[in-house]
């Protein structure tokens, strides 16, 4: 017997004894309660996929945090299913962030494994375009709480021609997500700089990753619309150690405004604050990436009080009633501390995804699957409110909703809530 | 022509070029421990950023102990100049002996069995070292970044009247109290270390012993010693740039020291590695370069430009600036 084939036989002795060990297991397991039933105690497992090494993990805790909760609320356990969840990370230590090869292994471990019935992540939008084609051929639910490009889901001005199609190929939607786009918290963000900040004239940063350059481009474009005028839209290095000579350059230009695309992790919070050290006062607009406390800390919040704004898609947990305020509520008394955006947003996907199996009552992806899109009036959640939202025909929530808050006193204050 | 060119640079130029001998000064201190390590034991000490990384937790952790900054990172208001001064003081002392005791720890545990293995065993050292060190980092402060208190100000101008026309461009300056402290600590701490490998019996030993280590023991120096001061010397100067950071940029973190560590590295490639004023020479030709880059070609720029200059002069002069012939390099 040459090599090879020793080592062949080798495997399929060592493979048949671990089966009929695994297969005495079973059987010893039903024994032991007594029902010889196969199947009467069945798992079905939700994993999430999220950066969990780095700069992100911070925001990602909050998101586990609120899955763990929605599991709870159903005593882990769903008809006759278990729910076991396992928190996979896509980050690795080396990037320090999120990494495309991680991801895409995260997918198809996911697919691999039976009993993976939802997968829940991710939570930047340029890994979303690498797991979302392996999901969608295999037919697996993707479902997500904090990707916001809009090319993911539907066709608009802006996005790639290809998009969404080429994540689609097995040529159905298999992706949702529970908060709402770019496309509106952008140009939403320009009509507020034009309303209640009165700018005239707006310096346009970007961190140029998908979704900071991305929102900084529909910024932009709205500006462009309503008549602000943009000096200048440039790409920031976020491996610099400070932005001081930038900051010298944009004070020459004197705009009324500087929107930031980015997030704390592209360095938000060090342009807030060479922006003060270089004497620029005028007031600096940045999206959702930086609507966390760890910006304001990481800022120091003397130098953004009364001066810096970030919006949100949804709403502030501070405005939320009835079942997210009891949410929030019970929360805080779980992590001792108060839900960052973040939280509600993880809570809601692993909602719907438990709602959907409770509905279906059958270990099925593609029935899970379409049980999950066809969600509609959704109010078991924390952010539906008493109307409740639902998923349209592209995977996106109807819930439109952008909220402008200022720092004050280190606290993002809620300032115009925009229902769209 | 003056005409052209003065519009041109616009009148933040010579804002541009203080920010950028700023932040030169800031990589070449970093660089000159890069260079004298290597000028000793040949080794490229990638662990050298983040040694700096957490002496600027340590400073940070000082700050908060002596009751200058809150946990949060900001200063406590109503502190008087001297204890300002005392916290700055003790943050620089206490930052520097950590940064050296570590460092020399390091070696003692790490490279100095080493010593005499193939160069690629203690390079590939370095680099697990830097790894352990940056996720220490990330044990003690976490992964977002930290504010740094801001004990210096950044806000007053101490120039208001320093401005000057040229052809009808009215060039202006604004030197803050950060910009004073860079100098004020980076230049002496460079002439001190200069006076001391130059004129001092320890420092005509490290001279002897970076020319050839085999002959320096033949002549009586005790190498290892040697050996432990260059480390000792080197990490003090990173905890000396780990507080001149904090206290200028004012946002540390745990990547700090990778981004920064980088920099400096190719400060000191740039000047000639192992060449004191070299690295010096390095670490301000790239302050500049980034600033300027970021001023007239526009931020994401800054690093193509920075490498590029960098492959030109390896290019023309493989051994950096100022750097001397050998004959064997990792």
């Amino acid at each position: 017997m040459n090599r090879r084939g020793f080592l062949a036989a080798g495997a399929g002795v060592v493979a048949v004894g671990a089966g009929a060990l695994l297969t005495s297991g079973c059987k010893d397991k039903g024994d032991d309660k007594g029902s010889g039933k196969p199947g009467a105690e069945e798992t079905i497992r939700i994993v999430s996929s999220l950066p969990r090494t780095g700069s992100a993990r911070g925001q990602t805790n909050t998101i586990v945090n609120g899955i763990q909760m929605a599991i709870e609320d159903y005593g882990g356990k769903v008809g006759n299913f278990k729910i076991e969840y396992s928190d996979w990370d896509d980050a690795t230590a080396a990037a320090g962030a999120w990494d495309g090869p991680t991801e895409k292994a995260n997918a198809q471990k996911a697919i691999a494994d039976s009993d993976v019935m939802a997968y829940i992540g991710p939570y930047n939008s340029n890994a979303a375009k690498i797991s979302m084609p392996e999901l969608n051929g295999a037919g697996l639910l993707q479902i997500s709480p904090a990707v916001t490009w809009p090319g993911l889901t539907k066709k608009i001005k802006g996005v790639a021609p290809d998009e969404p199609e080429k994540y689609r190929p097995g040529k159905k939607v298999t992706f949702c997500r529970v908060c709402t786009t770019d496309d509106l918290q952008g140009p939403l963000a320009a009509d507020f700089a034009k309303e209640e900040l009165k700018a005239k004239t707006v310096y346009i940063l970007d961190d140029k990753e998908l979704y900071g350059e991305g929102l900084a481009k529909l910024f932009k474009q709205r500006c462009d619309e309503i008549g602000i005028k943009v000096l200048a839209q440039e790409g920031i290095d976020t491996a610099a150690i400070d932005f001081g000579a930038l900051m010298t350059k944009i004070k020459g230009q004197n705009p009324d405004l500087v929107y930031f695309g980015g997030t704390t992790q592209s360095k938000g919070g060090q342009i807030a604050k060479d922006m003060v050290k270089a004497g620029l006062t005028c007031p600096m607009l940045a999206p959702d990436g930086c609507y966390e406390q760890a910006f304001i800390d990481s800022a120091g919040a003397d130098n953004l009080n009364n001066r810096v704004y970030v919006t949100i898609v949804g709403l502030d947990p501070s405005q939320l009633t009835g079942k997210g305020a009891e949410f929030v509520k019970k929360y805080k008394a779980k992590y001792n501390t108060d839900p960052e955006a973040f939280a509600l947003y993880g809570y809601e996907c692993a909602k719907v995804v438990l709602e959907a199996i409770k509905k279906v009552g059958k270990k099925d992806r593609a029935a899970i699957m379409e049980a999950a899109l066809a969600t509609k009036d959704f109010t078991a959640g924390a952010v539906g409110g008493e109307k409740g939202w639902s998923f349209d025909a592209n995977g996106d929530t109807t819930l439109r909703q952008v909220t402008v808050s200022r720092v004050e006193g280190g606290k993002f204050v809620p300032k115009k809530t925009v229902t769209k | 022509m003056l005409d052209s060119v003065v519009t041109a640079l616009g009148p933040e130029f010579p804002q541009y070029l203080l920010a950028g001998l700023a932040t030169g000064m800031l990589y070449a201190l970093i660089a000159l421990g890069y260079t004298m390590v290597y000028g000793i034991i040949e080794l490229i000490n990638f662990a050298h950023g983040d040694l700096f990384m957490l002496g600027s937790f340590f400073a940070l952790q000082l700050a908060i102990w002596v009751g200058a900054a809150n946990e949060k990172g900001e200063v406590i208001p109503g502190l008087g100049t001297g204890e300002l001064a005392g916290a700055v003081l003790l943050m620089l002392f206490g930052a520097a002996l950590f940064c050296a005791v570590l460092n020399v720890a390091i070696d003692r545990s790490v490279y100095k069995s080493l010593r005499s293995a193939p160069k690629l065993a203690p390079l590939v050292s370095a680099i697990g070292v830097s790894f352990i060190l940056m996720n220490l980092g990330v044990f003690w402060m976490g992964t977002y970044d930290k504010n740094f208190p801001e004990l210096v100000s950044a806000k007053d101008n101490l120039t208001p009247g320093l401005q000057f026309t040229v052809e009808s461009v009215t060039f202006a300056v604004k030197v803050t109290y950060q910009h004073v402290l860079v100098f004020a600590i980076t230049l002496p701490v460079m002439v001190a270390l200069t006076v001391f490998v130059r004129y001092t019996s320890m420092g005509k030993a490290m001279r002897a012993t970076a020319q050839n280590p085999t002959a320096a023991r033949l002549m009586g120096i005790n190498v290892d010693r040697v050996i432990a001061v260059t480390f000792a010397i080197g990490g003090a100067l990173a905890g000396v740039a780990a507080v001149v950071y904090g206290l200028t940029v004012n946002t540390v973190g745990y990547q700090i020291g990778f981004q920064s560590g980088l920099f400096a590295f190719t400060a000191a490639v740039l000047g000639g590695i192992g060449n004191i004023p070299g690295a010096v020479l390095g670490g301000i030709l790239i302050g500049l370069l980034e600033k300027l880059g970021t001023g007239y070609l526009g931020d994401s720029w800054r690093q193509p430009l920075v490498f590029a200059v960098l492959i030109v002069v390896l290019v023309f002069r493989p051994n950096g600036l100022l750097g001397a012939r050998t004959r064997e390099k990792v």
